[in-house]
């Protein structure tokens, strides 16, 4: 468990989302103290990349609070949370297609929340490119670049703001095993460099490295939080990922 | 993404285009009558589709509504004309454009792709509508004088200084961070806001930029026109015109609509002269035209076959460079990976 000596980066208090009849986040409480990394999982459906929008803002609570570094940010908008310290990569990597890698980087640096211009920015992007491992694809056209390069300029994207708390929706989803390496590499990097990570993952072999923590989600509603270790090994979890038969 | 030193590049352009409008100035010293005339019309499309570009060519959102402040800008003066100095007109055109472009920014902007569009097609005929119920209102005529002498050159060169005053507002637009905001935006809305972009205000502040110059426009051809009507003021040929006239040029470059403006021009003088009932049906079909077959307008076709000689005088290993450049990259990969385990 957490010491109250902890910095909590993240609240997330009593938090539901309804779709019409829906609820596809149902009463979520979490907190996330800085420097850790939670790992989100549950079966597809479950909400987790819904509970990521409510955290960066793209869609608002029906209620419930969230809070970054003690102060409410719940329905303040995506670009007001983005200033907050709040940066996100998609779960279908969104690139800007007539721009350059090096100008995707950039983008990420000016209005959020760490703000750079001229050749600060352009200095600042260069060393982000390098630091994700694409040093020599700062003039390349996205277009020309492999999916995996494509998600570590996006990486570097949401870096580029310094965030306070980084969202990593399914960043590991549809890279071969080698990318694979690579990628899990990359996010190993920035937790021993301290950033502080939340994880929506289906990869378990990440997760159990990458993860402090972990809350499983399945219909909206959190059903175990825990090691990765204890989690995985939750008959409720196994149940709500493989069905009665195998708990 | 420099912002205080000009490269190379950047100050080459600059000093063509301050030559280019410096020639394009003493234009009407060797011509007058029907030639001047042609070049009035060139100086005043490449005005309006410029600043209709300012807006539209990073953001991709399609405005039709350049016919609406260009009519505000020609009814400002129109009305004003009796009452305060010509000059002060042409500042309160723009100001009236201006205070439109933000009511219609801040109600219509949050809408994105086809409801901005046909909403900004609307915006002409409404104003039209209420210019129209207004004069019957006022119990004045259809239409209203523009009595000032202006002599033909005259005219010329304030479009010829306005085109100037676009062409610098947009390439400072282009290195600022509000330039780099709209083409985000224009990218992909959804990322522009996750970096913490305020979308809305940025498109508002352009929005408003780009009408302003369409009013200050319209009225700076108002009392060329001489009798200013409604059906006229807001036709919405003009939106459309303009829209062409910059898709013709190429919309990713500043200077692309001006590509555009001068052949559409001349060409178009000479359909108004041989096909003056046909007008319409062959603006539709230019449209389709460089929609399906020139989508990235001449410009875009000049850069495409400037890249292509590049490459070739080059040769083959130069063509490919970048593609090995980066599977390379991504060779070397594992290795280096492996160096930080």
């Amino acid at each position: 468990m957490l010491s109250p000596a902890i910095t909590e980066a993240l609240t997330a208090g009593a938090v539901t989302k309804r779709f019409g009849g829906l609820v596809a986040v149902d009463n979520m409480s979490f907190k996330l103290a800085e420097r850790e990394v939670l790992g989100l999982i549950g079966p597809n459906g479950s909400g987790k990349t819904t509970m990521m929008n409510l955290i960066s803002g793209a869609l608002k609570p029906t209620s419930g609070e969230i809070s970054v570094y003690g102060e409410a940010v719940t329905g303040r908008g995506a670009s007001k949370v983005a200033r907050k310290g709040i940066a996100r990569t998609f779960q279908l990597v969104r690139m800007l297609p007539t721009m350059t890698a090096l100008e995707n980087v950039a983008a990420g640096g000016v209005f959020g929340h760490a703000r750079r211009w001229g050749k600060e920015l352009d200095d600042y992007a260069h060393a982000l490119l390098e630091r994700v491992g694409l040093p020599n694809a700062a003039s390349a056209p996205v277009s020309a670049l492999t999916y995996i390069d494509q998600k570590r300029v996006e990486l570097a994207r949401a870096l580029a703001s310094e965030p306070k708390i980084l969202l990593l929706d399914e960043w590991l989803a549809g890279l071969n095993p080698t990318e694979l390496k690579i990628g899990i590499t990359l996010i190993e990097r920035l937790r021993t460099e301290g950033c502080t990570i939340i994880i929506v993952e289906h990869v378990m072999h990440a997760i159990r490295s990458l993860c402090d923590r972990c809350i499983v989600m399945n219909s909206g509603a959190k059903i175990a939080e825990g090691t990765p270790a204890e989690v995985l090994a939750d008959h409720g979890v196994i149940r709500a990922y493989l069905g009665d038969e195998n708990a | 993404m420099k912002r205080f030193n000009l490269s190379a590049t950047e100050g080459r352009g600059l000093a063509i285009s301050v030559l280019l409008f410096a020639a394009a100035a003493l234009v009407p010293l060797i011509a007058d009558g029907y030639p001047l005339q042609i070049g009035i019309s060139i100086v005043m499309y490449t005005a309006l589709a410029t600043s209709w570009l300012l807006f539209s060519g990073p953001t991709n959102y399609i405005a039709l509504s350049t016919a609406a402040f260009f009519g505000i800008g020609m009814y400002t003066a129109a009305g004003g004309i009796d009452l305060v100095p010509y000059p002060v007109l042409i500042v309160a055109a723009g100001i009236a454009g201006a205070a439109l472009a933000a009511v219609v920014g801040l109600a219509t902007l949050r809408v994105s792709g086809v409801y901005f569009v046909i909403f900004s097609l609307g915006l002409a005929e409404l104003v039209r509508q209420v210019m129209t119920w207004l004069q019957h209102v006022l119990g004045t005529m259809s239409g209203l004088y523009v009595t000032i002498e202006r002599s033909e050159p005259m005219y010329y060169w304030q479009l010829l200084l306005l085109a100037a005053v676009i062409f610098l507002v947009g390439w400072r637009i282009g290195r600022s961070r509000l330039g780099f905001a709209l083409r985000i935006i224009g990218n992909d809305e959804l990322v522009a806001v996750h970096c913490g972009i305020n979308t809305a205000r940025a498109k508002v502040v352009l929005f408003i930029i780009s009408s302003t110059f369409a009013s200050i426009a319209g009225a700076l051809v108002a009392p060329r026109w001489g009798y200013v009507e409604p059906v006229v003021a807001f036709s919405p040929f003009v939106s459309f015109q303009v829209v062409i006239m910059a898709l013709l040029g190429g919309t990713h470059r500043l200077w692309g609509p001006l590509l555009g403006v001068i052949p559409f021009v001349l060409v178009w003088e000479l359909i108004a002269v041989y096909f003056p009932n046909q007008t319409t049906l062959l603006l539709g079909v230019c449209f389709l035209l460089i929609v399906y077959v020139i989508p990235n307008g001449l410009l875009g076709l000049v850069e495409d076959t400037m890249n292509r000689r590049r490459r070739y005088e080059a040769g083959p290993a130069a063509a490919a460079a970048l593609p090995i450049d980066i599977s390379a990259n991504v060779a070397a990969q594992p290795a280096v990976t492996a160096d930080k385990k």
